[in-house]
């Protein structure tokens, strides 16, 4: 099968098109960025997220009422991930500051409020079984032995049952996403209908779940900023020498500017669609930077080859036979790792969302700048040698 | 060249089977990282400068000590604490007293380095601790404190857990801690940052009643506490009902922790409430027998982490060598409390600086929507190669699984932790596995369009293509690098495998395909390539 069975599109020629379509994309970026900014996520800004789930449809207005109650500025209570699953996302930024504060009490103030609001009708001293580690209710279900296991049995025989059981509901929970919405569910994961009996007496099903937190103190944050962007910048200079060392400097000139012109955009995308900018973002990022040159250096290397072969054509026919040869390459290639990434995006949930949604970007826009940024900034570059060596030869005439 | 290619088959099934065989079963030869188990990870700052400031004021002590003993004229000695090092201050030295004083601190000079300030009619010495000295003692203190909290991990019983010292520092002073699988973040967390410092202390003799306020506590004295005595804070469920009140207590202690032998957790035989009988080793019940000969009738404050538990009166010279903190444990909190002395007290104190818990239920999403956009990518992904390139695409398909496997064996050799990202970096590199072979192949369809035969234009474009495959893949693997530097935990996961893919990719796109080809070629006369 092909694509384009033999493309002569004049590239060059269409330069100024590229060029528009970039500086337009590159200018909304920035614009973008400096009114807006980024949406930073809490590894670079510091501050705590908490991600909770509901038993029933949260109410995020009562939700809040409980966070303000208890004096916690909530920066953001929204849903997240499929609506079915009652999830919600609480993101507060740290007002302690480093010294003075523990970060694990942010995290824990933000729980304890949601118990009071939600958990209110909870019985005195009952447990959780819907918070409960593995340990506790190990050691729960031992002291009230609801089988009345220890009088038939040895105490070591005894405790392996237990922990077998208590091994059985935790593991059943987290089949369930974590929440057990009430307690005859049981009976279906193989508990027995005593223990279950006695769980209905001792404990109670809270009404929410902690699914993870994340708390990053300042000081990790601002080091986190530093070393993103230095890791980038670094791997772009990495490019710089490889692609100068292997092909000739003028190549690695252009092949970065093109691959800073992929990253920017990208990140003005995230600025302009306010998507959150994580640690997992950085790294696509720099996947994008090792990525993307790709093409550029497949184009380079037909463009060097071209030259020894085509001798007597100049730069810009090279150039645009070059991007023509390899077009089918460069659309599959680019299609094919889009096809991947695609179905990552589609696929692989909510903690890689913004990974994926960087590489489905990254990869659109650096295919498209091998042909619209590297080709012409090596053909700007050697144009303008050539004057000058004309004007050099003029002179000593 | 049809024996070569019987060893390059070779080859290529000798490595596809070891791969297999050391990734199978995954579920035991792959780690899954924090991010897919659940679990806890943790960034902890070791407070240095506490060591640094109690080294201070233990050689200040001694100084101090000397001094007066050998009756050396001086007006006072104090710790200054400074930001980076702490001084200790001679102060008040009289002309004729400064060549005792300087003998004396010479005795420290390895490690002290003192200078004078002169003022009227008598000196001031400065003493700061030498670099080299306070490197070191830094080091110890961090590397005292990973020991610490392994020991308490280890006790507490955390499969696989991985205790790391970290920083960019002059001594790095981060200790990362990643506890796969542990549901209990709170009571652990608790486990790791207590600083479990167990002393008994004197209170003072004359005002040992406690006080309501700090306050109060000192106005009682007249407002300057007696030389050698502070306040501490005071809890008691007994006495005070559970208020904070406070104690005047001597500042250097009379038993520590590091006179313990043991403690566990205990039951009062009276009210049954939780508690903790620790046990002192030999030189501890002497001390505390002295002690308590010495002092009959005043109180003795059990004091953890600057807070009195509790201050029994002494009634008579105690010889055993058991005693007991009360207070409203629950039997859980009672047992880690005697876990954290078991496990020896924390040289500083730790600062939490970034933490991070994932709940078991998030983990077990993250694997299965994972797996689904593997299968996903790599469904569309084969189903594009055969599709564009008929039969080669099979060779690619075939190159693309080699290249997994490969990846997965080498995942598997190494125990390398599987992480989510680490999860994308395989759905990359299948959609990056195929890049190399549709170079290949379309550089042979450019071949064939000249007129070569297939034999020479798969020869010539495997050729011509190698070092542009090479160039591209060092170049992602450059990326890589950077990256892996940038990132902890799961970023460097990603990183690992995002590596390792390229490598595997470089292989699988040109010797195994390569391979095929000519196994292909060689078995009949092709005349039109399936391409």
């Amino acid at each position: 099968m092909e694509i384009f069975a033999n493309p002569k599109i004049d590239w060059l020629g269409k330069k100024w098109i590229f060029l528009g379509i970039s500086a337009f994309l590159a200018v909304a970026g920035l614009v973008s960025i400096l009114t807006k900014g980024l949406n930073l996520g809490i590894d670079f800004t510091g501050g705590t997220l908490v991600y909770v789930k509901f038993r029933e449809e949260p109410r995020l207005d009562q939700l809040r009422s409980a966070l303000a109650s208890a004096g916690i500025k909530a920066e953001e209570v929204t849903r997240y991930g499929d609506p079915d699953e009652h999830q919600v996302q609480i993101r507060m930024a740290r007002i302690a500051t480093e010294a003075t504060q523990d970060l694990s009490l942010e995290s824990n103030k933000i729980i304890e409020a949601l118990r009071g609001q939600f958990d209110k009708g909870a019985p005195a001293g009952g447990v959780d079984l819907n918070n409960i580690s593995r340990s506790s209710l190990t050691q729960q279900l031992q002291q009230m032995d609801p089988e009345g296991f220890g009088k038939r049995a040895s105490v070591s025989d005894t405790a392996q049952h237990y922990t077998d059981l208590a091994n059985r509901i935790i593991d059943y929970r987290t089949e369930q996403g974590g929440v057990i919405r009430n307690f005859s569910e049981l009976s279906g994961a193989g508990v027995p209908a005593p223990v279950i009996k006695a769980l209905e007496q001792r404990a109670y099903l809270g009404n929410f779940t902690v699914v993870s937190v994340e708390s990053v103190g300042p000081k990790v944050g601002n080091e986190l900023q530093t070393r993103a962007r230095n890791a980038i910048l670094a791997s772009l200079v990495g490019m710089l020498i490889y692609i100068a060392f292997r092909f000739k400097p003028i190549y690695g000139v252009a092949g970065v500017i093109a691959l800073f012109h992929d990253v920017f955009i990208t990140v003005g995308l995230f600025s302009l669609t306010g998507k959150e900018i994580s640690l997992n973002v950085i790294a696509a990022l720099l996947t994008l930077v090792g990525y993307s040159i790709n093409d550029t250096i497949v184009i380079f290397d037909r463009v060097r080859e071209n030259l020894k072969l085509v001798r007597r054509a100049d730069l810009a026919t090279i150039i645009n036979l070059s991007v023509n040869q390899t077009l089918n390459r460069t659309i599959l290639t680019s299609g094919m790792t889009f096809l991947a990434v695609m179905a990552l995006y589609l696929f692989g949930g909510d903690v890689l969302n913004g990974f994926s949604f960087a590489l489905v970007i990254g990869i659109i826009i650096g295919c498209y700048s091998t042909l619209a940024i590297a080709s012409p900034v090596v053909l700007w570059w050697q144009t303008y040698q050539d004057r000058r060596n004309k004007a050099a030869k003029a002179a000593t005439a | 060249m049809k024996k070569n290619l019987k060893y390059r088959l070779l080859v290529v099934l000798l490595i596809t089977g070891v791969c297999i065989y050391l990734f199978v079963p995954p579920s035991k030869k792959l780690n899954l990282g924090l991010d897919l188990r659940g679990g806890i990870h943790l960034v902890l700052q070791v407070v240095i400068h506490d060591a640094l400031l109690a080294e201070a004021e233990q050689v200040r002590d001694r100084i101090d000590g000397q001094l007066r003993e050998k009756e050396v004229a001086f007006s006072e000695s104090r710790t200054v604490d400074k930001a980076n090092s702490p001084e200790i201050e001679i102060r008040g030295v009289p002309p004729d007293a400064q060549p005792a004083v300087e003998q004396q601190l010479r005795d420290y000079s390895s490690s002290w380095t003192f200078q004078t300030r002169f003022g009227d009619n008598q000196v001031d010495y400065v003493l700061q601790m030498v670099p080299a000295v306070r490197k070191a003692l830094a080091q110890q203190t961090v590397a005292q404190a990973r020991e610490t909290i392994r020991n308490r991990i280890d006790q507490y019983g955390v499969a696989e857990p991985s205790i790391t010292v970290y920083g960019s520092g002059d001594v790095p002073d981060q200790i990362i801690v990643e506890l796969p699988g542990v549901d209990d973040p709170g009571r652990v967390i608790n486990l790791i940052k207590s600083t479990a410092r167990l002393e008994l202390k004197l209170v003072h003799p004359e005002k040992s009643n406690p006080f309501s306020s700090q306050e109060s506590a000192i106005q009682a004295f007249g407002g300057k506490l007696p030389e050698g005595y502070g306040v501490l804070p005071y809890r008691d469920i007994n006495e005070t009902g559970g208020q904070t009140q406070y104690l005047v207590v001597r500042k250097a202690p009379s038993v520590t922790g590091r006179h313990l032998k043991n403690a566990r957790r205990s039951q009062d035989s009276f009210t049954g409430r939780a508690e903790v009988s620790f046990f002192l080793n030999t030189e501890g019940v002497d001390l505390f027998s002295r002690t308590t000969e010495q002092n009959v009738g005043n109180r003795l404050a059990i004091v953890l982490d600057d807070e009195v538990r509790s201050a029994p009166v002494i009634e008579s010279k105690i010889a055993s060598d058991s005693a007991r903190i009360t207070g409203t444990f629950s039997s859980e909190q009672a047992e880690d409390l005697a876990l954290v002395l078991r496990s020896g007290a924390l040289p500083a104190r730790i600062s939490i600086l970034e933490n991070r818990i994932v709940g078991p239920s998030l983990g077990m999403d993250s694997i299965r929507s994972g797996i689904m956009a593997s299968l996903v990518g790599m469904g569309l992904v084969l189903l594009a190669m055969v599709i564009v390139y008929r039969l080669a695409g099979v060779n690619a398909i075939i190159c693309l699984i080699i290249n997994v496997l490969i990846l997965l064996g080498v995942l598997g050799y190494f125990r390398a932790t599987l992480t989510l990202p680490g999860i994308a970096g395989i759905i990359l590199t299948i959609g990056m596995a195929v890049d190399a072979n549709i170079l290949i192949f379309e550089r042979i369809k450019e071949e064939l369009r000249l007129g070569k035969t297939v034999r020479s234009a798969v020869e010539a474009g495997f050729n011509r293509v190698f070092t542009t495959i090479l160039d591209t893949n060092i170049t992602t693997l450059i990326a890589a690098v950077f990256l892996f530097q940038f990132g902890t935990g799961p970023i460097r996961g990603f990183a690992i495998t995002l590596a390792v893919g390229l490598i595997a990719n470089v292989f699988a796109a040109t010797f195994v395909s390569r391979a095929i080809f000519d196994w292909y070629l060689q078995r009949r006369e092709v005349v039109k390539l399936s391409i």
